[in-house]
């Protein structure tokens, strides 16, 4: 097989501080005609920044300061603007991971596509919106010949993400860069956007860099693994090898990282109260209901997984039980006793009972205030500690969340990682004492390792301090490593409740084994055994439609 | 030669020029970054730059640019003064403000030498002047051309010269940065009390509260704020001695009210911004009140976008007041007050042309106010950058 793309020793920096700082330190990339390869890594590793480079292209504030990057012979490192202009676009091609973010909202899809092919005189802009209507067709789009003419606004996100591989496309370019392109998807969007990628890639036997931190999804679309740490290559190697007998420690750590999981706890006494209960809650943003009918129940140090695709109303119901969102109908009940609605009508100790984690801590924690002070006000707001006291109630919940006091208390948000910051959330909430934690998708954010790590701190808190955790969630593998009860939503109806062992074991209800089904697996035969077995209707939204 | 013509094989000459520069760059040095992902139009920004360059170089020395030559010598004296007051600053002081004049760029030292400058001459402006500021001083002539050269109508004694009534205007230059530039402040701060009170308090509550506070503040900026203010200010010159008190307290309060909706809308928007973060939510949740809402956890996140603000809104503050002065419903004579005092001296500005010295009267005050308000928008720029982390 001939190269296409042969990068050798490359070394990008990054200005900050006046200095220039390394982030690929030297990293060598092959890549024959028509093959995929996946490049994985935590955030921080540098693969959106290897994929960009293989485009010759670096962020701004960014430079190559040495090594080579060759496109089927030519040197993009020292190649001209006007090199780059024919060949980006026309033989290289970039899809982004946010296309609602990277299409002009401003303009029609199709306008957006036929630019490229009428750029680079590939095709007149009539042939270029007759190929993509094709393509659309064969990218499984709902009315190709329609579609096109929306604004994106007007598309579903997933299908976004298809008009813009397709927009890819539209040269019949050499090379494709996918950066994380379903990493912001549903799983049951996320599975139809891997099925189109996957063969469109096939059809036109185009290479490509798929880049993503998700190692099932890599290993469907791959040939071949690059696996990037801080900016060195750690191995390579063919998919089936790589997933089967990793050679490096970092790879086996990766791979490990879905083991983590607690045994099924003994069945709930239903006879004891439960320390919450939501009953038969319907809720309202303005006049349209969000909420129908929704019942579940929350026993002490029990952990419940509300599972649901966005829009399915799991966060909603967070909001109900907080008093955030008063309930239309219906009431929220806790130890027995029925909560005023509204938050503002509750007690301090009816706040300080239940208390909520979110899913993104830099928006979670004020970015003015020290840690000492994020974990202290609660200590003082409600425990009325001041002065020593406070101070030492900080440092031991700051000695529970595992980060050392002294190193730690005065520090700004700004100076922690994000797995910390998830950390001082916990603190936080631990702080007031609760009975009760809502978890809002809060290792969501987090890359894989550190997310094993809150999971496992929360785990512990919970056998410790004997808390009831309401843990929202769409991904199903933080489920089956944390949940003691699940509940699966959709469309604001609780569709199916019950324990875990109960919820992966057949029989499902129908959305739920759609939901279970979709989660792509480390076998690499895994996406084409679901097609082979469903067919291309009978998966991701186009199911969920039907039901 | 046409001007037109001599102008586009200037252009043609760099472009040229620039090409040749960038295609040497690029042989002699191979692969280094710079000149390989220099774009073309960086490399003719570089030849356009040093043209100009020569070209300043060229006008400095004719003779008749006179005015050009000072503004040289001063950008130059300024630019020493700036460098000279970051090296004091990396060696004297605190370790945080050393390591504070370390990264900071010659612009914002400048700009706060300027501010101390201002400062200083403002506070004790009784004692480093050598003249009071109404005083017309007994034996001397008026309108005495600054710069001190008998020759031409100076006057040692009297560097900066003297005013149509015969007082020193050192004196009133130093007095009027303890009027304008206090009374500015002043204003400035009032107008941030109110205008952040009240945008806060909106974002916050919003609903009616904050419908009525911003359809009411609406109302007031629909209407140009120079009219509206001298409409006011005509009205309270009336009032004023009727009820006894100072005009200048008038001013202060109509200036005040009149920008404070422009920081009401600011704080507003910022504080909205503030209200949908999670860790408002977590403090509402926790039950926390009004007033920690606001006081802890939102002004610390908007101190940044209000720093920015109070400096250009004390700029606009400071010109306003000029400019009311100019027109004669400001500050009231004898103080003195660099709007009045450009307004009393502006005739000589006729004499630029062939006395450059005798038009530099009028000009004091008004560089004093230009000054400032590039001064302040210096430090301005500088915390922004900073508070922001823009690293380009």
């Amino acid at each position: 097989m001939s190269t296409l793309l042969k990068i050798r020793g490359l070394k990008i920096e990054g200005r900050s501080d006046e200095t220039w700082n390394p982030i690929i330190n030297g990293v060598d990339l092959d890549l024959a005609k028509g093959e995929v390869l996946g490049l994985i890594g935590e955030s921080g590793a540098g693969k959106s920044t290897m994929g960009l480079a293989a485009m010759g292209y670096t962020r701004d504030g960014c430079r190559i300061s040495e090594g080579s990057v060759e496109f089927d012979g030519i040197d993009l490192v020292n190649a001209s603007a006007d090199v780059k202009r024919d060949l980006l676009g026309k033989r290289i091609a970039y899809v982004a991971q946010s296309a609602a973010a990277s299409f002009n909202p401003a303009h029609k899809i199709i306008d957006q596509h036929t630019e490229a092919p009428t750029q680079h005189n590939v095709m007149s802009k009539g042939e270029s919106a007759d190929d993509a209507m094709d393509l659309y067709e064969r990218l499984r789009l709902p009315n190709p010949q329609e579609i096109g003419f929306r604004y994106p606004h007007q598309v579903s996100g997933g299908q976004l993400q298809r008009a813009m591989t397709a927009m890819a496309m539209s040269c019949r370019p050499d090379l494709i860069i996918f950066d994380e392109p379903t990493t912001a998807l549903d799983v049951t969007t996320q599975i139809e956007v891997l099925a189109a990628i996957r063969k469109i890639v096939e059809d036109f036997d185009t290479a490509a860099i798929y880049i993503t931190h998700d190692l099932a999804v890599v290993a469907q679309m791959a040939d071949r693994i690059k696996v990037l740490l801080r900016g060195d290559e750690v191995e390579t190697a063919e998919t089936r090898e790589m997933l089967a007998n990793p050679q490096e420690d970092y790879t086996k750590s990766l791979w490990a990282v879905r083991s983590f999981q607690r045994p099924q706890k003994p069945a709930i006494n239903t006879s004891a109260t439960p320390v919450v209960s939501v009953r038969n809650v319907t809720a309202a943003y303005g006049k349209i209901d969000v909420l129908h009918d929704v019942s579940f129940d929350i026993h002490a140090g029990r952990t419940v997984a509300v599972v649901g695709e966005s829009g399915s109303g799991k966060s909603t119901a967070a909001r109900c039980i907080t008093g955030l969102l008063p309930p239309r109908i219906g009431h929220i009940e806790f130890d027995g006793q029925t909560l005023p609605l509204s938050y503002k009508q509750r007690n301090k100790d009816q706040l300080r009972q239940a208390q909520m984690i979110y899913q993104m801590a830099d928006t979670a924690l004020n970015p003015r205030v020290s840690i000492g002070e994020t974990i202290g006000r609660p200590v003082q707001f409600y425990m009325g500690l001041t002065g020593k006291d406070k101070r030492k109630r900080v440092n031991d919940l700051l000695e529970q969340i595992e980060l050392e006091p002294t190193e730690y208390f005065n520090r700004l948000p700004s100076e922690l990682s994000g797995g910390q910051k998830q950390r001082i959330g916990i603190a936080r909430a631990l702080a007031a004492e609760p009975k009760f934690i809502i978890c809002d998708e809060v290792t969501s954010a987090l890359d894989q390792l550190v997310a094993e790590g809150i999971l496992r701190l929360l785990a512990k808190l919970q056998d410790e301090l004997n808390l009831s955790y309401m843990f929202i969630t769409h991904d199903l593998a933080t489920v089956k490593s944390i949940a003691d009860e699940v509940v699966v939503m959709k469309d604001g109806k609780v569709v199916e409740q019950g324990s875990k062992d109960q919820m992966f074991q057949p029989p499902h209800h129908p959305y739920t084994d759609l939901l279970l089904s979709s989660v792509p697996e480390m076998d690499p035969d895994w996406l084409t055994n679901l097609l082979d077995q469903r067919g291309v209707d009978n998966i991701g939204d186009a199911a969920v439609k039907k039901m | 030669m046409s001007p037109i013509v001599s102008v586009l094989v200037a252009l043609i000459a760099i472009a040229v020029v620039a090409w040749l520069f960038r295609f040497l760059g690029q042989a002699s040095t191979s692969n280094a970054p710079f000149f390989r992902d220099m774009p073309y139009a960086s490399a003719f920004g570089y030849i356009l730059g040093g043209a100009a360059l020569m070209g300043g170089l060229w006008l400095y020395l004719q003779d008749g640019a006179v005015f050009f030559r000072w503004a040289v010598q001063g950008f130059a004296a300024f630019a020493v003064a700036g460098w000279l007051f970051r090296i004091f600053g990396r060696v004297v002081g605190t370790q945080g403000s050393r390591k504070l004049f370390r990264s900071m760029p010659l612009t914002a030292s400048f700009g706060i030498l300027t501010i101390l400058v201002y400062a200083f001459a403002a506070v004790f402006a009784g004692v480093i002047a050598p003249y009071g500021q109404d005083e017309i001083i007994q034996g001397v002539a008026a309108n005495i051309v600054p710069g001190g050269d008998p020759a031409i109508g100076g006057n040692p004694d009297f560097p900066l010269g003297t005013d149509q009534l015969g007082r020193d205007l050192l004196s009133r230059l130093i007095y009027g940065a303890q009027n304008t530039v206090g009374i500015a402040f002043a204003t400035t701060c009032l107008a941030f009390f109110i205008g952040c009170t009240f945008g806060f308090l909106s974002a916050v509550l919003q609903g009616w509260f904050d419908q009525i506070f911003s359809r009411a503040v609406d109302v007031l900026m629909a209407i140009p704020s120079l009219i509206f203010a001298l409409l006011l200010m005509t009205i309270a010159s009336v009032w004023a001695p009727q009820l006894g008190i100072p005009l200048t307290a008038f001013m202060v309060v109509i200036i005040a009210v009149i920008d404070s909706t422009r920081v009401y809308r600011l704080a507003r928007a910022v504080g909205y911004n503030i209200v949908v973060m999670d860790y408002i939510e977590a403090a509402k949740l926790r039950g926390e009140g009004l007033g920690y809402l606001i006081f802890k956890e939102i002004l610390p996140n908007a101190t940044a976008p209000l720093l920015a603000e109070f400096g250009l809104r004390f700029c606009f503050v400071f010109l306003t007041i000029a400019s009311l002065s100019f027109l004669g419903v400001g500050i009231q004579p004898p103080l003195a007050d660099w709007g009045t005092m450009v307004r009393d001296l502006a005739q000589f500005v006729n004499f630029a042309a062939f006395a450059p010295q005798v038009a530099a009267a009028p000009l004091l005050a008004a560089g004093a106010i230009a000054l400032l308000t590039v001064a302040v928008n210096f430090v301005v720029d500088w915390m922004l950058h900073r508070s922001s982390g823009l690293k380009s």
